[in-house]
């Protein structure tokens, strides 16, 4: 009886200890990221090192502001791209179609978050690149080509977030709208985006941070130069990218600046989560 | 103490956040014997049955004040032994609930827990508990078949053999007939009386008829009070309380 | 001027149907692609044979292997942490502060980029515990990853086994651990697979968190310090540094195949999960 109290108890304790292994783990690597990145951001001077396009390691300069702006269109063109596809496809399997092909359309279009991010980037070389130099001239791999493929890898995350707030809102509504003689198209602007509408931000959300962090498939289309892009056919290198390219050489102070821009990727991504959570929030107490 | 008195129960008041489940209840549970309780919905039948066997710890919000006194110690004091006393008194829910693996893992569930390895053991304790529970003709053939597979007159009994094996000393029974036709009821009836011999059981029952069949005693729950408790035949003849008339002749409820 | 509504409604239904198509489109293309593309490389001996000459000819039989050991040994990490999260939160305790507080947690870790687990895992498992790029070292970061994915879905299962399951456990003199370990966790198995083979999927296809800390190499591994080569990185060296082209295309339909594979069997289980508790 004693035996099995105390088992009891020691249960207890070991989950409890489990119950906080991810809260560890994500201080665990703040600590880390910071702590290797931190004093270097201290050592340049914030204001350098945020402010100053200038990145040459060899000559001790280290500036990522062209590295932020080039992960913000980036992301912006990602967006472009992929939210309203995926917010138009969770519409209309929602609301267009029958249940049985949504049934099937829907875990095919998430088969796509599936595939590999090098993958997407391979086809980003060897199929969109290509044409984007024919057509549109520049060098090919760029920030077009990048935004294009980060949206349709994106699109998938949007669209199952969306549909599933869309399909969350109560028939009621519908037929409430039907009833009153609107169109299907009608009910769906006038009353389900209304009434989705956080759902789909945070899906938006939640696509942005996949954006952001997205590495290999940028390395591999957006050419990697380290500029303030002038139009959408130069190529760009994003805060991920220029930590993925220099990490397997870099040393010292150089290898110190790649964890300064893991820094600012990390409060980035944590401003993201911010708003995600919000919008969830927001949604929940409308409900 | 009363030797013959199984159950004390001294004062209960229950609360479930801010319903008042029962108010003062007080009453002798005789030692092998079947207590029958009956009274209107919301009367507070699952709640008493639930505090006897700790199982409202579970329920949030729930607070007991009072005593609960088996064989004279008090199950609600502090340090009690919740999974010792719920070994000691077993309970049938009013829905069946088989767990979704085999008949036989069904039964021998609770001697597992306690201890029981041999498999030789295991299968003595599964047979004897299925026959008291009359299912043991009808399964015998397919221990290792799912229990959900059974009828539910079947599950029902199925479930009553599983608290037998554990061989508690007490069995509380929540309307265990309500979802079950006329002769899987009997069966469980006829279950109940030769049980009475060896246990001592607390059957709540929505089925005025029912307690008049099988309990000795009756006791009348109304609005989380106990209203009276006597011989069933006292109970449904000659009430001492007017409500308790009301309700065996079928004035409300 | 007002569109009159019932142009508006096929209007919408052609741009939404279209917009629906096109990422169709893209899925479709993706796969026939490098199927089409790569499926000529592939046969028996590509499958079974070791690189040689950095890949460039030969088979892709090790980083076959490394693509399956380290998810694997991924979830044998992640799985009893994110099970054990799931089973606290479930049933040890009620929504409070430290829930809440763990909640957010997980949530954070999973919005975090590969990268960033890439970079820690380099600086920590790799650099300060000396680890070297190792599958240990890989593992770790992959377990890391997952476990937001693992404590999720572990959760919804464990909360979808009906209640009465719990009391009739308890009513028959079990315990609270006992009541897990023998009811609540064996009915929550399909839904925890689920989460099992979701995570399962996303390490498989991984390169940022796995190039920095379980390294390339090429040989087969002989224990857990080796360092060891997944398909997606071998795909990823041989199609960016043009090693092999025909080559990064039979690699990349291998690894599309095995994660349809997966895919399809999490689906298949999901189903089987979502039916039986309709029933
Ligand atoms: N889990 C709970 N949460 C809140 N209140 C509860 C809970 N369980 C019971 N109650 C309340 O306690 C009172 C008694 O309920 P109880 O279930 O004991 O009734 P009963 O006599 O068993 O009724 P029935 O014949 O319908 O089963 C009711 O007012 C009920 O609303
Ligand atoms: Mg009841």
């Amino acid at each position: 009886m004693v035996v099995r109290w105390i088992a009891e108890r020691a249960v207890k304790w070991v989950l409890i200890a489990l119950a906080f292994s991810a809260l560890a783990s994500l201080l665990l690597i703040a600590v880390f990221i910071f702590k290797e990145g931190v004093p270097f951001i201290v050592r340049v001077g914030l204001k350098d090192f945020l402010l100053s396009s200038e990145w040459d390691p060899q000559a001790g300069r280290f500036g990522v502001f062209a590295m932020i702006v080039a992960s913000l269109c980036v992301t912006f063109g990602a967006m472009i791209v992929g939210a309203p596809l995926g917010v138009a496809g969770a519409i209309f399997l929602n609301e267009f179609v029958s249940r049985r092909i949504t049934r099937i359309v829907k875990p095919a279009i998430e088969l796509l978050a599936g595939i590999p991010s090098v993958v997407y980037g391979f086809i980003g070389v060897v199929a969109v690149a290509p044409l984007i130099r024919e057509h549109l001239g520049g060098p090919g791999l760029s920030l077009l080509c990048a935004s294009l493929i980060l949206g349709v890898m994106v699109l998938p995350t949007i669209m199952s977030v969306a549909a599933d707030a869309i399909s969350s809102v109560p028939n009621s509504y519908r037929e409430g709208a039907l009833a009153l003689g609107a169109t299907r198209w009608q009910s769906v602007r006038m009353v389900i985006l209304k009434a989705a509408r956080s759902g789909i931000v945070a899906g938006v959300i939640l696509g942005l941070g996949r954006a952001v962090g997205e590495t290999m498939a940028v390395i591999m289309v957006a050419g990697n130069t380290v500029q303030v892009p002038g139009s959408v056919l130069d190529p760009v290198r994003t805060l991920t990218t220029n930590i993925a390219l220099e990490m397997g050489h870099a040393t010292g102070l150089h290898r110190q600046a790649l964890f300064a821009t893991g820094v600012v990727l990390f409060v980035v991504i944590m401003i993201l989560n911010a708003l995600t959570m919000a919008a969830m929030k927001r949604g929940h107490a409308g409900k | 103490m009363n030797a013959d008195v199984k159950i004390e129960v001294r004062n209960l008041d229950v609360f479930i956040g801010n319903t008042r489940a029962l108010r003062g209840v007080t009453i002798d549970v005789p030692a092998r014997s079947i207590l029958g309780i009956i009274g209107p919905a919301g009367s507070g039948k699952t709640v008493f049955l639930r505090t006897l066997n700790r199982l409202n710890d579970l329920t949030r919000g729930f607070r007991a004040t009072g005593r609960v006194l088996l064989d004279g110690a008090d199950i609600l004091a502090p340090g009690a032994d919740v999974v010792g006393i719920r070994k000691r008194v077993g309970m049938l829910f009013a829905l069946p609930v088989p767990l979704p693996m085999s008949i036989f893992d069904n039964v021998a569930f609770g001697p597992r827990l306690a201890g029981t390895r041999s498999r030789r053991t295991l299968r003595q304790i599964v047979e004897s508990s299925l026959k008291a529970a009359f299912l043991w003709e009808e399964v015998k053939d397919r221990l290792n078949t799912s229990s959900l597979r059974l009828s539910g007159g079947q599950q029902q009994r199925l479930c009553l053999a599983r608290v037998l094996a554990m061989e508690p000393e007490v069995i509380l029974l929540d309307e265990p007939c309500s979802g079950l036709d006329p002769v899987s009821t009997a069966r469980i009836e006829e279950a109940l009386a030769e049980l009475k011999a060896r246990y001592t059981i607390i059957l709540v029952t929505n089925n005025t008829k029912q307690a008049a069949r099988v309990a000795c005693n009756t006791a009348f729950f109304l609005m989380g009070e106990l209203v009276e408790v006597g011989p069933t035949s006292k109970i449904f003849i000659s009430p001492s309380d007017p409500r308790t008339n009301d309700y065996v002749i079928g004035k409300f409820g | 001027m007002r569109i009159p509504p019932r142009y508006a409604q096929n209007i919408a239904v052609v741009l939404l149907g279209g917009a629906t198509a096109l990422a169709l489109a893209a899925l479709v293309f993706i796969i026939a692609f490098v199927m089409v593309k790569g499926m000529p490389a592939v046969n028996l001996k590509f499958l079974v044979d070791s690189p040689r000459e950095m890949g460039r000819s030969g088979g892709i039989f090790p980083a076959i292997v490394g693509s399956f050991i380290l998810p694997l040994a991924a979830i044998a990490i992640a799985l009893p942490a994110g099970v054990g999260t799931a089973v606290y939160l479930a049933e040890y305790t009620l929504e409070n502060r430290i829930t809440r507080v763990i909640r957010i947690g997980t949530d954070c870790l999973a919005g975090i980029p590969s990268i960033i687990f890439g970079l820690f895992g380099f600086i920590f498992f790799v650099t300060v515990l000396r680890m070297g790029w190792c599958i240990l070292s890989g593992a770790l970061t992959l377990a890391i990853m997952i476990l937001p994915t693992v404590i999720r879905t572990s959760e919804e299962a464990i909360k979808a086994v009906p209640r009465s399951y719990r009391e009739v456990s308890f009513s028959l003199g079990a315990t609270q651990w006992e009541t897990v370990w023998k009811v609540v966790l064996p009915n929550a198995v399909p839904g925890i697979m689920t989460g099992v083979m979701l995570s399962m999927g996303r390490s498989i296809g991984e390169t940022a968190a796995v190039i920095f800390t379980a390294g390339a190499a090429l040989r087969l591994p002989t224990s857990a310090f080796d360092s060891v080569r997944t398909m997606a990185v071998h795909f990823y060296l041989l199609a960016r540094e043009g090693i092999s082209l025909e080559n990064a295309y039979g690699t990349a339909a291998v690894l599309i195949v095995s994660i349809l594979l997966i895919n399809a069997a999490s689906y298949w289980l999901m189903h089987r999960f979502i039916s039986r508790r309709a029933r």
